[in-house]
């Protein structure tokens, strides 16, 4: 009797500090702690140095950044460092070397540009800081209700581990003096394709817009679109959801640019193809990179843009804080000033970036609203109701196992 | 031999020593840690034990053997082209004017880097490009760009072409050192009073008197062409590309496991490379041997006045199309609007400059002294290691010479993983050295390759001389060995100049990102394929080392002024 009774007072203390260590952390992310907390993190931040990895194939964007650099040196006397990354894998790849040489903090990376791939292969492996971006004051604004990819980033949840900055929707560009007709829907490309032989191409798979692109129509095509949320069952399963993208592709590629033997390497290279008159369509992921790219003679002034009537794929872009940053808390002062309206209106700007809000304007004060409420329109720029209805990216393993297919099939 | 002070161990013993350390260190961890994960060993990925995966995974690839075949076809014809026009152009031409004119155009194509030039030729030879803009809507007829491929052609043509306008220079510019060398004029001279022709003069006594100092840089061509990633990034094919950008692929694929088919695809490319290096010996022992009686067999052959404007022509239509890439890239900096098919712009603005203002302060500024101290550092102990073997007078050709080399032979991005590793651990990486030190691995032997020929084939006598009138070895090399060989050392200094501003995934991967030099900005802006903002940072890219070369022609000229004799050397 004795030893029962002791084994129940004992399961009893376990049970009691359990919940009092429940309701401790809890208290941690009660609002007043919350608060002071984040005085002392502005506090800590004064005077750090922030290296930012972020692709810098864009001028316009890293005119961008260059602005934030200086607002957040203004306001939170933190000097920030853009480095111009030519591919987002680079800085994974260092992060890695760092862990593969035991270095736990003192890293050479603060902040991280990141979505999609990189960022469930960083957070697989172990490689960020956080959870850190619900706690984040300006994330309070951020539309998680009607922008559901602001917290899962391609199917992976974000659990905190990244801080939505920018929302990307697929469009396609073209040249309006020279294109008459645009397909609506995927087998309407088709059928653009074959009456203008070698006008249209989507860069190499796995860049992310060709990508992007092969996602499209799989699930324009696919019998079953919430199979795709979820990884693919078995070997046999996949082969059978993506049999109609392969007939697809294969009836689409001989009446592609250098009849489908041949890419583009990237987004840009494709937006360079349309300039030079090679091609007639671009693939965009930034709604109002048209206008943008008129604005800096960087496209005709007739460029124009369209969408597929049944959707177009849409996601988040994101920062991420590496495990081993040397400067956590200025890296988590900049993140939540990229999500602050100032900041967000700012990039929403087509003569800056032109990259749309992850905030919700019911959330914003009206002095805030106003901000966004004043930005112009584009002439190229088709208005929220016109860019029609988002789809959801798909699960990253029928992602990587397409790019992989494709790879295999026209890459030989 | 018993002159005061000539075998005395001196701090000049341990130059050798010092800089294969300083070489051999980051390139055998750079390589074993390349080697571990291609056979499964990489504990940061959880990969402990030996296995063949990666090599079953790579071999599984269904794209390898196009791939293999672009790589040879693009790395072995590049090399055997560049070397034949050299040969031919400097056999058949060499008492032309053409070639003064060639030599003039050749300093500013060496100094070009790769990218630059990948570019600018892109854009001249696309089918939406210059030379089709310049007959086109009339006489060709074209209203849109033709349908060709004649950049990133499944045959890797235009990556072939590429390298060569950008070897062909280098070849050229070290057979020229080695003529100066081998006193090919007397050789010449005489064959041709002989009554040889001035092709068959040139090929029966001088190449076989000056092939085993251009031997290096020929390997160091074939390796490069065969490995090459940022030309071949913009010029060839992407479905499949060459090896070596497959490997870079696979090492940024954000899927982590990959990380052990591009170690096995790294080791692969580094086979190759060796396989391909062998194989070219043995081609020169065979065409040696088979040409051993027709060299003596004392026929005199033409006068080689139908191949000698065959060879001219073409050399200068390879430079020619280097330059019009650099001035495409110009004219694209100044563009404001230049479409198809537009022979200029329609419209001009200095934008692309201005906007740049600041980032080209800051990245120039990096490039200068990193490239600087490369170059001073290794012009330094090349030196050193050269005056060390004459005066303890070891054999030139060990086979030290080779490990020198070693890092033009590794791909790139095959070692440089490794090596970002070691420097972690030394918690040196990101830092200002670390970058010096990595540019050095590539720009010291491109220095070695520029200055050991000249030097060792200055007349031992000279130094005898002034031994003999009581100097002291130190005073003999500052006295005269260093003015005598003023002209090369300056010039080495100014290749290994531009090799440190060329380099781009070194950069990357030792600077961490946090040093932003000409090149890293180039590439970066090049993957958004914005030529305006490409052709600014080209062009700058190409004009620090051409005022580089500049300096190293000009200040012995003005230093020699008076002295006709010391002008002519090297």
């Amino acid at each position: 009797m004795r030893s029962i009774q002791t084994g129940i007072r004992q399961i009893l203390i376990a049970l009691v500090c359990l919940l009092g260590a429940g309701s401790v952390s809890q208290a941690q992310t009660g609002e007043q702690i919350e608060a002071q907390s984040w005085s002392e993190i502005l506090a800590a931040a004064r005077g750090q140095e922030v290296y930012w990895n972020a692709w810098g194939g864009d001028e316009r964007i890293n005119a961008y950044i260059t602005w934030v650099g200086q607002r957040v040196q203004a306001d939170y006397g933190i000097k920030l460092n853009h480095v111009k990354l030519s591919d987002t894998a680079d800085a994974v790849s260092r992060v890695l070397a760092e862990k593969a040489a035991n270095r736990t903090s003192g890293g050479s990376i603060d902040l991280i540009w990141i979505n999609g791939e990189n960022f469930a292969a960083m957070k697989k492996n172990d490689l960020l800081f956080g959870p850190f971006s619900e706690d984040l004051p300006n994330f309070a604004g951020v539309d998680v209700e009607h922008k559901p990819s602001t917290r899962v980033d391609f199917t992976v949840p974000v659990e905190g581990l990244e801080a939505p900055w920018g929302m990307a929707k697929i469009n396609f560009i073209y040249d309006s003096a020279r294109v008459k007709t645009t397909p609506r829907s995927i087998p309407d490309f088709l059928e653009w394709a074959k009456a203008n032989p070698g006008r249209f191409t989507y860069p190499t798979p796995p860049d992310f817009i060709g990508s992007t692109f092969l996602k499209q129509v799989l699930i324009e095509l696919a019998a079953d679109r919430d199979e795709l949320q979820k990884p693919y069952v078995s070997d046999e399963r996949f082969s059978e959801v993506t049999a109609p993208l392969w007939d697809y592709l294969d009836a689409l590629h001989p009446h592609l640019w250098r009849e489908g033997k041949l890419f583009p390497a990237n987004g840009p290279a494709q937006r360079q193809l349309l300039d030079d008159g090679e091609v007639d369509i671009h693939i965009s992921f930034y709604p109002s990179e048209a206008s943008s790219l008129i604005a800096t003679d960087l496209l005709p002034g007739t460029a124009r843009v369209f969408v597929l009537e049944e959707g177009t794929i849409g996601n988040t872009h994101f920062v991420a804080i590496p495990f081993n940053t040397s400067a956590k808390e200025a890296a988590m002062v900049v993140a939540n000033f990229l999500m602050s309206p100032e900041a967000q209106a700012e990039k929403q700007n087509e003569a800056v970036w032109g990259d749309d809000t992850v905030l919700a304007m019911s959330k914003l004060s009206g002095e805030d609203q106003q901000r966004f409420a004043e930005l112009q329109r584009g002439v190229a720029t088709l208005s929220p109701e016109e860019l029609g209805p988002t789809l959801l990216e798909p699960h990253p393993a029928w992602m990587t196992k397409i790019e992989a297919e494709w790879q295999r099939r026209y890459s030989r | 031999m018993n002159v005061r002070g000539w075998r005395r161990p001196g701090i000049l013993r341990f130059a050798p020593g010092l800089t294969m350390l300083l070489f051999l260190a980051p390139v055998g961890a750079g390589l074993i840690g390349t080697w571990l994960p291609a056979v499964g060993i990489f504990p940061a990925l959880g990969g402990h034990e030996f296995s063949l995966a990666g090599w079953r995974e790579l071999f599984a690839y269904p794209g390898l053997g196009s791939a293999l075949r672009l790589t040879l076809v693009s790395g072995l014809l590049s090399t055997l082209l560049s070397l034949l026009l050299v040969i031919g152009f400097v056999a058949s031409c060499s008492e032309r004017r053409s070639f003064q004119a060639l030599r003039r155009l050749i300093a500013p194509l060496l100094a070009v880097p790769h990218v630059a030039i990948a570019i600018g030729l892109a854009f001249l030879i696309a089918p939406s490009g210059w030379l089709v803009r310049i007959i086109s809507p009339w006489p060709s007829g074209w209203e849109v760009p033709p349908d060709i491929a004649t950049v990133q052609d499944p045959y890797g043509l235009a990556l072939t072409l590429g390298l060569v306008v950008k070897e062909m220079p280098f070849l050229f510019l070290m057979t020229l050192a080695a003529l100066h060398q081998s006193q090919a004029d007397r050789r010449l001279a005489v064959a041709r009073s002989l009554g040889y022709g001035p092709i068959t003069a040139w090929i029966k006594t001088v190449l076989p008197a000056i092939y085993p100092q251009i031997r290096l840089p020929i390997y160091a061509v074939l390796a490069f062409s065969l490995s090459v990633v940022d030309m071949a990034l913009i010029l060839a094919p992407t479905t499949p590309p060459p090896l070596a950008v497959l490997v870079l692929r696979w090492f940024n694929d954000p899927d982590l496991s990959m990380r052990f088919v591009a170690a096995a695809c790294a080791s692969l490319q580094f086979g190759i490379v060796a396989v391909a290096i062998g194989g070219w010996r043995l081609m020169e022992i065979i065409i040696s041997r088979l040409a051993r009686s027709w060299l003596v067999d004392g026929r005199r052959g033409g006068s080689g006045s139908l191949l000698a404007p065959v060879f001219g022509l073409f050399t200068l239509a390879i430079c020619g199309m280097g330059a019009l890439s650099i001035l495409g890239m110009v004219i694209w900096s100044f563009a404001k609007r230049w479409r198809y098919p537009d022979v200029l712009p329609s419209a001009v603005s200095f934008d692309s400059w201005m906007r740049q203002g600041s980032s080209i302060l800051n990245a120039g500024l990096n490039t200068l002294s990193i490239g600087f101290a490369a170059a001073a550092i290794a012009t330094v102990l090349v030196v050193a290691c050269l005056e060390n073997e004459r005066r303890q007078r070891v054999s030139s050709n060990g086979r030290g010479i080779w490990l020198l080399y070693a890092p033009l032979l590794v791909p790139q991005i095959g070692f440089l993983f490794g090596t970002q590793v070691l420097s972690v651990h030394m918690n040196l990486d990101g830092t200002w050295g670390a970058l010096v030190w990595t540019h050095l691995l590539f720009v010291l032997p491109y220095v070695f390759l520029s200055l050991s020929d000249s030097y060792r084939k200055l007349d031992e006598r000279y130094v005898r001389s002034a031994l003999c009138l009581g100097a002291s070895p130190n005073r003999v090399f500052w006295r005269v060995k260093l003015p005598m060989l003023l002209r090369p050392v300056l010039y080495a200094m100014a290749i290994g100049f531009a090799v440190s501003v060329a380099q781009y995934l070194p950069t990357l991967f030792a600077g961490g990102g946090r040093y932003v030099t000409l090149t890293t900005e180039a590439v970066s802006l090049a993957a958004g394929a914005n030529r305006r903002v490409a052709g600014v940072f080209a062009l700058l890219q190409a004009i620090l080392p051409m005022i580089a070369f500049g300096l190293a022609i000009g200040i012995p000229a003005l230093l020699y002024r008076r002295r006709r004799g010391l002008r002519g050397i090297a």
